[in-house]
């Protein structure tokens, strides 16, 4: 039993890595009135940038051994940081510099960056020659993977604890930083006057539009940092087309769950990655149905969340009034 | 007596939205240690002016001047290191966040909570406020938003101020406790701009008027030395009668009684609370009361849109057959001929739908007249064009969506069409709410003409001056219960503005 909990817990937090990311970034993006339901396609196009960049720079290589690791973490990441960044100014061009409908632009996006994950994904598996539909940076990933040398040296508390990968880190920090970003400055105050009344954030002197585009982009980037630790980290370098699957929407549903606060996202991403892996741990025989109504769980409980919330209805804890409103000054 | 020193000079200011024009060739002169009220017709473009003094519009031509200078206000923020803060008809407040929070938006540097709290209250004890600077927003009374409106404007340094119909949502009380604040401020120094429809509040509290006749300047003068009626003759361009005429009842027999009517919102609060009358034929009988006092409620449960906790509610025809309308269906009770016309605060959501035109606006009423499967669309055109006509009402055509025209545009459609449907029964809440005086007694004379057709009138009002001229009888509402039923003729507006604070209005408690 003991044995199982020590092994669950590392293998949910694995899971829960990039719904956080994901989930930090889109709180980010919803705080400043932005409803980017593109974010799954986002995490989609974070993923295969990074596939793109550490194949091409593997291919440059005149031998797996000759790999720097320095350069096999920076040139994937730069790439899915920059690939979700034009993601993100698409978005905001279309949805807060030409005004369109948020919804239909989001849901376009999640379209358009499955198309584009799957499109160069299986353009790359061709080019590498490989007989088998997926293709394999196991060189790449290995770096990703580091972890910090005498983590395993000090038993339950290393594996649980340390480890980890640097990206596993980094997504708890960076969801600290946001909670702490969004709460206590000015900067955190004016995020939020924008996305609750961008009219009033206005008249108060805010540049609505800038901090629109800075949160909505900076969160695109946090998101595709998401995809890229699926691909690198959790699926050690193997890019398999839809192999990421649901794990954007879950995403969107974990800052329904987490009522906008991205602190308390770091805990339940870990309880939704729990939900999600849930099923291979409870003993259900051959019968497969019952494995999917488990894998239901996160989405069942965001639903009670979300009835609860709504029928306490303190105003404290709803989404940001203006979510998914365009705003134009000059508007009668 | 020292020269005045203008501080403010804008300069043939020009705005245009599409085809309408707004401004035209604007001059005004703000000046310093004076109260200065800006007068005009709805649609003349006072809001839109001072819009661009405070960075929302942007002028087509035209300069503005701030102390000799010339200025370009591209933003808000511009405005606000010109010193120029415009506290608006609807406030600009983020109602999940602090007074204190919302009150530093928009400033620089590091977030100190505890050094602006201090400030806060050193500018309350200076002026007079109370605010409590941790209270959030949505906690507030409107009067309290207000206040925090003024306070994040003087917080920011502001000399000139503006306030657009800053009264509009008060009561006489806070009204009071507003002005004596603005006297405070002009007497500092400051110069002060406020933006009103009420006569008797330019004649009160201002030192100048300036006047704007469909976007253009018409003049300024002191304002002692003038009265209400020649403002109104250089607002309008015309000489207009201002006094509210008020027939004698015409055969009046009750037609709806009240009784005991008791109504819960769905959270459980206590919105009416044995609530009795009789509105009578031919009677405008006025319902008084600080806003959210239960008057929405009242209507509605008449209109049957409002579920009733108990009490009843009867219709009474004229040879006497009493019929109940609680549990009945909105529907049947509008074919009985009760018509309800409710003028929200933002006018449009109730009655009207604002991407639709007038003519299919006014189909919303008719639309299941008539037997073919076809709806009639002709007799709707009609009575657009009808209403359009004799109410003066302001709009490109009739194909216009109802969400682009003006406020007061939008409400003469609204109390048009009501009053088109021929009641028995017309309820009326805020009819004239943000419409300018002419506008306002265009609408008091179609009420009295239903009134001495016979029709009951119940009109739900803010304006206790005109509710004291308008009405036959007055029913005052205080807090969900009648705190008392006066007579119009003769009532004292002190006394009823007790009424509406204090059950019966009784002071000496």
């Amino acid at each position: 039993m003991l044995e199982a909990i020590l092994s669950f817990i590392p293998r949910a937090i694995a899971q829960g890595v990039p719904l956080l990311y994901g989930a930090t970034g889109e709180i980010i993006t919803q705080k400043s009135g932005n409803m980017n339901l593109g974010i799954p396609g986002v995490m989609y196009v974070g993923g295969i940038c990074g596939v793109i960049g550490a194949f091409l720079y593997e291919q440059s290589l005149p031998s797996p051994e000759a790999i720097n690791p320095v350069l096999a973490v920076l040139i994937p990441t730069l790439f899915s940081l920059i690939g979700s960044l034009l993601m993100g100014l698409l978005f905001c061009f279309l949805t807060v510099t030409l005004r369109a409908n948020q919804n239909v632009t989001g849901l376009a996006m999640t379209t358009f960056g499955v198309g584009f994950g799957n499109f160069f994904g299986g353009s790359l598996v061709k080019l590498s020659g490989a007989d088998m539909p997926f293709l394999a940076l196991s060189a790449t990933s290995n770096c990703f993977k580091k972890t910090l040398p005498f983590a395993d040296k000090l038993g339950v508390f290393g594996d649980l604890v340390l480890g980890y990968s640097f990206l596993v880190y980094l997504a708890i920090a960076i969801a600290l930083i946001a909670a702490f970003v969004i709460n206590r400055t000015r900067t955190g105050l004016h995020l939020r006057a924008v996305g609750e009344n961008p009219g009033t954030a206005d008249s108060a002197g805010i540049n609505v539009n800038r901090y629109k585009y800075f949160a909505t982009c900076l969160g695109c980037m946090i998101a595709g940092l998401g995809g890229l630790y699926y691909v690198m980290d959790y699926a050690s370098g193997i890019w398999a087309n839809n192999a990421f699957g649901d794990r954007g929407w879950l995403a969107i549903a974990l800052v329904i769950f987490t009522i906008w606060r991205p602190n308390v996202g770091v805990l339940a991403s870990f309880l939704f990655g729990g939900l999600y892996i849930l099923h291979m741990y409870i003993p259900s025989g051959m019968n497969l149905a019952v494995k999917e109504l488990y894998k239901m769980l996160p989405y069942v409980v965001t639903i009670v969340v979300l009835i609860i919330s709504s029928l306490r209805n303190q105003r404290d804890k709803q989404p940001p009034q203006s979510l998914g409103l365009p705003y134009f000054r000059e508007d009668r | 007596m020292e020269k005045k020193i203008a501080t403010v000079k804008m300069r043939n200011i020009t705005k245009t939205f599409g085809t309408v024009v707004a401004n035209d060739k604007v001059w005004l002169d703000i000046y310093k240690g004076e109260i200065l009220a800006l007068l005009g017709e709805n649609g003349s473009g006072k809001t839109t002016l001072m819009n661009m003094l405070s960075g929302i519009y942007f002028p087509d031509e035209g300069d503005i001047f701030i102390n000799d200078e010339k200025v370009v206000i591209r933003s808000p923020k511009d405005a606000f290191d010109h010193g120029i803060g415009m506290i608006h008809q609807h406030f600009k407040l983020v109602d999940v966040l602090t007074a204190a929070e919302n009150i530093i938006l928009g400033l620089e540097g590091k977030l100190d909570l505890k050094a602006a709290t201090e400030k806060i209250r050193r500018i309350c004890e200076a002026y007079g406020f109370e605010v409590d600077p941790n209270q959030k927003v949505y906690d507030m009374s409107v009067s309290q938003k207000q206040t925090v409106e003024i306070v994040k404007v003087l917080f920011r340094g502001a000399d000139i101020l503006i306030l657009d119909e800053p009264t509009a949502v008060l009561t006489p009380q806070e009204t009071d406790k507003l002005f004596a604040v603005l006297r405070n401020m002009r007497n500092d120094g400051k110069a002060i701009v406020i933006i009103t429809h009420k006569m008797h509040e330019v004649e009160k509290l201002s030192d100048r008027v300036a006047i704007l006749r469909h976007g253009q300047f018409v003049g300024d003068l002191p304002t002692e030395g003038t009265d209400a009626q020649e403002l109104t003759n250089m607002m309008v361009g015309y000489s207009v009668n201002l006094n509210i005429a008020r027939p004698d009842p015409v055969d009046p027999k009750p037609r709806i009684e009240v009784n005991g009517l008791t109504v819960r919102s769905i959270d459980g609060v206590l919105k009416l609370q044995d609530v009795s009358f009789t509105a009578m034929s031919g009677e405008i009988l006025g319902i008084a009361g600080i806003s959210g006092s239960g008057q929405k409620e009242l209507l509605e449960a008449i209109a049957g849109l409002q579920p009733v906790e108990s009490g009843s509610i009867c219709y009474v025809e004229d040879d006497g057959t009493r019929d109940e309308l609680l549990g009945k269906d909105p529907l049947s009770i509008a074919e009985k001929g009760i018509s309800l016309s409710f003028v929200p605060e933002d006018r449009l959501g109730m009655g009207l739908v604002g991407g639709m035109d007038l003519s299919d606006n006014m189909m919303l009423r008719s639309f299941r007249k008539g037997r073919s499967v076809f709806t009639d669309r002709k007799s709707p055109r009609r009575l657009a064009k009808q209403v359009v006509e004799e109410l003066n009402v302001k709009t490109p055509s009739i194909e216009t969506p109802v969400r682009k025209l003006s406020g007061g545009n939008v409400q003469k459609v609204l109390v048009g069409r009501e009053i088109a449907s021929a009641p028995k029964v017309l309820l009326t809440a805020y009819a004239v709410r943000g419409l300018d005086i002419n506008s306002s007694h265009t609408i008091y004379d179609l009420i009295n003409q239903q009134k001495q057709k016979g029709v009951a009138v119940v009109y739900v009002g803010e304006d206790l001056d005109v509710l004291l001229e308008l009405c036959d009888r007055i029913l005052v509402l205080c807090a969900g219960k009648v705190s008392g039923i006066v007579p119009g003729r003769g009532a004292k507006k002190r006394d009823v503005g007790m009424m509406m604070t204090r059950l019966g209005g009784n002071s000496n408690e």
